[in-house]
């Protein structure tokens, strides 16, 4: 180990200080605010710290509001199984049936739209789904339909916008889980009498289902917290969480529903990490 | 070794998932070429109308530079922090390390929307105006994490032998720090560096709700958005598009490329 003088030490300090004061000052402490903002409530354009749990009532009582729960929470469970079935395969075909030297230059194209700016991308998927966009007028053309399609600011417009960010983000943490595995696995597998299915299934699929329950978990946390997506995709139509919260800040300027709203939010994602927690955890060892 | 048929089946699935992926981005860039008013189809010819206007609009590009020095600065700032704290916790052993270690990757855990709302709540109550500063605390507070872990998962014992080496012939710490941890580590801190730019200059919601009148490309696009399908929104799409594509390759060819031969 190194010296680990008192002199020495104190240096230490000096190096680790300046993080955990900008962690405290600009993360912890702004957290705590919104936690005592979200006991307040708004009167008129003020803020009055009435130090009760009204807005967290107010929540289960209003149906909009508990709507907007459901609608986030259906959204990210659809997006989060969707996305993990079309991410697999990709992911698969990737690592084992694309030469080696390919491989890189495979995932990198798979992943590069993700690297659009997140608005562009969501605007995107909103020239090609619009009611004249390619889709529609495409379809109308071959004869298909002769109707457009309502695709844009409906929910199905919102997970496809999703699922195509995602289907990326999952390849590429499958693909890393897929490439680690030694190839003994497979030799072992099959020097046993396995046919190629029953390798995978029995084999690569369960260990690679730690890498799998990450991707998805980080799914769910971008998913459910992302405003932008339903908001250029899905329309008013159904409103998820974020956009309740935006439009409290926004239109109405009531910072402590929002900021307990939040806090709602963040309650979902704990509750969704602690119950990955067991699978989590499995990666590490 | 595989079927035919299995052969066809994952060929066909591979190109149909490759044409989803690009599909909304062939589009984009397609149409920020149309010779008209509308991006849809029909596809009337190819124009560089809407580019120049891009490049003549004066909002869009103040968004562009103030986008850029705010990911440059806020990501220089998070790098730095990140290495410091990095540094210590893996090099001394101090009182309460793991404690410190959750506290300083704790905001990772947490949705931009709540950094944002905090830090607004706090500004609005200290009275301090919303401005491109704050924008920049916003991003350093998402990034410092990230760049933490990044850096503190690369700092290995390899590295500690030729720190003491450096220590026996002379060296103080802060030398043995910037002259041989650094260096040693440049490619994690290369692309903790880079990859928070591009999450700083990619990242809406803290510059939505933490700037007011000067705002960040994303920001600005947004509001672009209201005004519906515009060829114009296609072409700063799709330069946006180009951009992130030119730091991508920069990170390939020179942070992740120099660490694969290991």
């Amino acid at each position: 180990m190194s010296v680990d003088s008192d002199h020495s030490l104190r240096k230490a300090w000096y190096f680790v200080t300046p993080a955990i004061a900008w962690t405290i000052a600009f993360f912890v402490i702004p957290f705590a605010f919104m936690v005592s903002v979200s006991l307040a409530s708004r009167v008129g354009r003020q803020i009055v710290y009435s130090w009760d749990l009204d807005n967290y009532i107010n929540f289960f009582s209003k149906s909009y509001l508990l709507k907007g729960l459901f609608v986030s929470l259906e959204i990210t469970f659809l997006v989060t199984i969707l996305s993990t079935l079309l991410a697999y395969p990709l992911a698969w075909i990737i690592a084992e049936r694309v030469p080696k030297k390919w491989q890189r230059i495979a995932l990198i194209m798979a992943i590069l739209p993700f690297w659009t700016s997140y608005v562009v991308r969501s605007y995107s998927w909103l020239l090609v789904l619009s009611t004249d966009g390619v889709i529609n007028k495409s379809l109308l053309q071959i004869g298909i339909i002769s109707e457009p399609l309502p695709l844009s600011n409906t929910t199905t417009a919102t997970v496809i916008g999703f699922v195509h960010f995602f289907v990326m983000l999952l390849t590429l943490t499958i693909y890393s889980n897929l490439i680690q595995l030694s190839p003994n696995y497979k030799r072992a597998s099959a020097d046993l009498g396995a046919n190629a299915f029953q390798t995978f299934w029995h084999v690569i699929l369960p260990l690679t289902l730690p890498g799998i329950m990450v991707g998805a978990f980080l799914t769910f946390v971008l998913c459910i917290g992302d405003y932008i997506t339903p908001q250029i995709l899905g329309g008013n139509n159904e409103l998820t969480l974020p956009q309740i919260i935006m439009m409290q800040l926004g239109r109405r300027a009531d910072i402590p529903t929002a900021a307990a709203l939040s806090i709602i939010l963040m309650g979902v994602v704990t509750v969704a990490y602690l119950s990955c927690l067991r699978w989590l955890k499995m990666e590490r060892t | 070794m595989y079927s035919r048929l299995s052969n066809v089946l994952c060929g066909t699935y591979f190109i149909a998932i490759y044409g989803f992926i690009f599909l909304p981005v062939a589009v984009l860039v397609l149409y920020s070429f149309q010779d008209g008013t509308l991006p849809i189809p029909p596809f009337n010819g190819v124009t560089f109308k809407w580019y120049s206007e891009v490049f003549a609009d004066s909002k869009l590009m103040s968004a562009l530079a103030n986008s850029i020095i705010v990911a440059v600065l806020s990501s220089i700032i998070a790098c730095l922090l990140g290495f410091c704290a990095a540094y210590a916790l893996s090099r001394y052993r101090l009182p309460g390390s793991a404690f410190q270690r959750i506290l300083i990757t704790a905001p990772m855990t947490v949705s931009y929307l709540i950094i944002a709302l905090g830090l607004l709540v706090l500004f609005n109550w200290m009275g301090i105006r919303l401005s491109l500063w704050t924008v920049g605390v916003g991003h350093v507070v998402i990034n410092l994490p990230l760049c933490f872990a990044i850096i503190y998962a690369s700092m290995g014992d390899h590295q500690k032998n030729i720190e003491r080496a450096a220590r026996d012939l002379g060296a103080n710490n802060f030398q043995v720090m910037l002259l041989i941890t650094a260096p040693m580590l440049m490619p994690s801190i290369l692309a903790a560096l880079f990859l928070s730019i591009t999450f700083s200059w990619d990242e809406f919601i803290i510059s939505f709700l933490l700037s007011r009148f000067d705002v960040t490309l994303p920001v600005e696009i947004w509001s672009l958005l209201r005004s519906g399908l515009n060829p114009k929104t296609n072409a700063i799409g799709s330069l946006v598009f180009l951009l992130s594509v030119g730091l991508l390759i920069i990170l390939e060819l020179f942070v992740f490329r120099q660490r694969s031969p290991k």
